[in-house]
């Protein structure tokens, strides 16, 4: 069944009124034609309305969509020969991170992701997407492998964040993050990360330093959830809304403050009303960012990562 | 109500002493020790470097105040970064804030770095503060430690990194984040060299702090019953609907689970340190 959002409200009611007249049209034999020609039209300059103004809350809610394309919908949609690895070699096997080898374009690649599930009993396998350190260890165990047979790394992300568990911590959630993050500036191979979904702070960057950053159109990445960012400075998680609108989370924020390099157009409602053609457009934008990134010297890659973060920030600084 | 027949009479004038007149009590004369409760006189705290000598609790250090401890006398020399905290996000309310804690710490942000010795070996250090916004990571914070680090490896010296942290600065949102891809590439570049990074995990080093460079070091160090952790018990609890024990998170049970090297007493950071440079000092060939 299809989950309609609070903000769509509004369209979905008058396109039931429009269904309930053309089914009076056909019961009764009434010619409604030109009512529902006109409610039709009026529909559609609605959702125009609606899906072109989208408020950063709105984003949220559709990056968040139970329908939207998962990391493993992407990968089996844009590659062949996916072969999935398991397991981090020391504890377990997150279900939370997928990721293995494929063959993209014809090259063969190294996936790895945060993968959210289909439904409440697969969401509860998948923990919600969100990771214990074992995934990301697991991530690194394929990032280096790919690193030792010159495999190009692609990352999906979308995760409300890492887990925060009692178990999470006695393993280290915060030294797993920290290792990707030093590994992955230094991986000599090219690196593509997609933010498909959410981007939950620490969590999500422990798989997010690339080469080329991509942003789906309605997907947020911050510093933290919006509900918990509220919680923090406000002490009320209900003020999500207001968090969200003032926290500059949107791929075109994010595009604006060059930490990513580029949006990908998600269909018309966003990415879970046309999977297909959402997949379509990823596979197209990861094509031609390995084919840039292909052509250096992996070896060269690390320094030009380090001139891409090296100037992440907002100061000023006086002249002496 | 019954009560209310019978009002209650003040039986004595209350006085509130008048503002100024607190302020003529000479600071900080005495202190309760936060743990155990006993009154420990300020210079006996300030002889066992801010520990408590009955029950071994760790008083927070300013930045400053950790310089001194550990750094050869008058061997400091500050890093002098001229660089100024931003709006980015146009926070409500960040740059007063901002102001009123550079008023009261008389720092300009929440990290203190330069130069020094050691038992004589020269590293370079930095330092984090707590009393600055709980020692969160803003765009500033990052940009210099980074700028330490690439000192270090321009000087060709170990690095040694104290932090206490509640985390990334939620003000500069995204930018705060990136701060720790930021310092994590120059702590990268650091490793490559084959230069020395000593972390030092002080009361509290949480979320992205811990999660980045606080968790990258040769040794990660801490002192005894700091909190390190990711997520905060505040996040947690009512996660999991369970009260977690006291001690949680300390640095006594994260070096149980293998994320420290050692927990030191404040007494003794400082000859370890001093060792473990000495054990660095030839480059690691013999």
């Amino acid at each position: 069944m299809a989950v309609d959002l609070p903000f769509e409200k509004p369209l979905i009611e008058l396109r039931d009124k429009i269904e309930e007249l053309k089914k009076f049209t056909e019961d009764k034999g009434i010619d409604m034609s030109t009512e529902v020609a006109t409610l039709e039209n009026k529909a559609q300059l609605l959702a125009e309305t609606i899906y072109k103004e989208l408020t950063p809350w709105q984003k949220v809610q559709i990056a968040r969509h139970p329908d939207r394309p998962t990391t493993l919908d992407y990968i089996l949609g844009i590659s062949d020969d996916f072969v999935e690895m398991h397991g981090d070699r020391n504890f377990r096997d997150d279900p939370a991170v997928v990721g293995g080898i494929a063959r993209f374009d014809g090259f063969p690649i190294t996936v790895v992701g945060t993968q959210k599930g289909k439904g409440t009993k697969d969401n509860l396998y998948r923990n919600f997407g969100m990771a214990h350190p074992e995934g990301y260890r697991k991530a690194l165990r394929l990032m280096k492998q790919a690193e030792k047979f010159r495999r190009p790394l692609l990352c999906f992300i979308d995760t409300a964040g890492a887990y925060p568990g009692p178990g999470a911590e006695e393993r280290g959630q915060g030294e797993a993050i920290a290792r990707n993050l030093i590994e992955m500036a230094a991986l000599k191979i090219p690196i593509v990360v997609l933010v498909t979904g959410e981007g939950g702070s620490g969590g999500a960057l422990g798989l997010g330093m690339g080469d080329k950053v991509l942003m789906l159109e309605h997907a947020w990445y911050s510093v933290i959830a919006p509900e918990s960012a509220a919680a923090i400075l406000w002490k009320d998680a209900t003020l999500g809304q207001k968090a969200a609108d003032s926290m500059g989370i949107t791929a075109q924020d994010l595009y604006r403050f060059h930490i990513i390099d580029d949006i990908i157009q998600e269909p018309f409602g966003g990415a879970h009303r046309n999977p297909a053609q959402m997949i379509a457009k990823v596979k197209q934008a990861v094509a031609s960012s390995f084919q840039e990134l292909m052509a250096y010297n992996y070896e060269e890659l690390p320094a030009l990562r380090y001139e891409k973060y090296r100037h992440m920030g907002v100061y000023t600084e006086d002249t002496l | 109500m019954l009560k209310d027949l019978f009002p209650k009479k003040k039986r004595y004038a209350t006085i509130t002493p008048h503002p100024s007149s607190r302020d003529k009590v000479p600071e900080g004369l005495m202190n309760k020790c936060k743990r155990c409760g006993e009154i420990l006189l300020s210079k006996e705290l300030e002889k066992h470097l801010k520990t408590c000598p009955h029950c071994g609790y760790h008083f927070t250090m300013t930045a400053e105040e950790r310089i001194q401890v550990t750094l050869d006398e008058g061997s400091f020399q500050a890093f002098e970064d001229r660089i100024h905290t931003e709006n980015p996000l146009e926070f409500p309310g960040y740059l007063e804030k901002l102001e009123k804690v550079q008023e009261t710490t008389g720092m300009q942000e929440g990290v203190l770095s330069g130069s020094g010795t050691i038992a004589g070996y020269p590293v370079v250090v930095a330092v984090m503060d707590a009393n600055f916004i709980m020692g969160s990571m803003g765009s500033v914070v990052g940009e210099k430690l980074t700028r330490a680090v690439e000192r270090a490896i321009e000087l060709n010296y170990p690095a040694i990194i104290f932090s206490v942290s509640g985390g990334a600065r939620m003000q500069e949102g995204i930018f705060s984040l990136m701060q720790m891809a930021k310092v994590s590439s120059a702590l990268a570049r650091l490793a490559e060299k084959g230069l020395l990074y000593i972390s030092v995990l002080t009361n509290p080093t949480t979320g992205g702090v811990t999660a980045s460079f606080a968790m990258q070091g040769d040794l990660n160090l801490s002192e005894p019953g700091a909190i390190i952790g990711f997520a905060g018990r505040r996040v947690i609890e009512p996660m999991i609907r369970q009260k977690l024990p006291d001690e949680f998170q300390t640095a006594e049970f994260v070096l149980e689970h293998g994320m420290l090297d050692q927990v030191v007493h404040r007494k003794d950071m400082k000859p370890l340190l001093a060792t473990v440079l000495s054990l660095h000092a030839q480059g690691g060939s013999l």
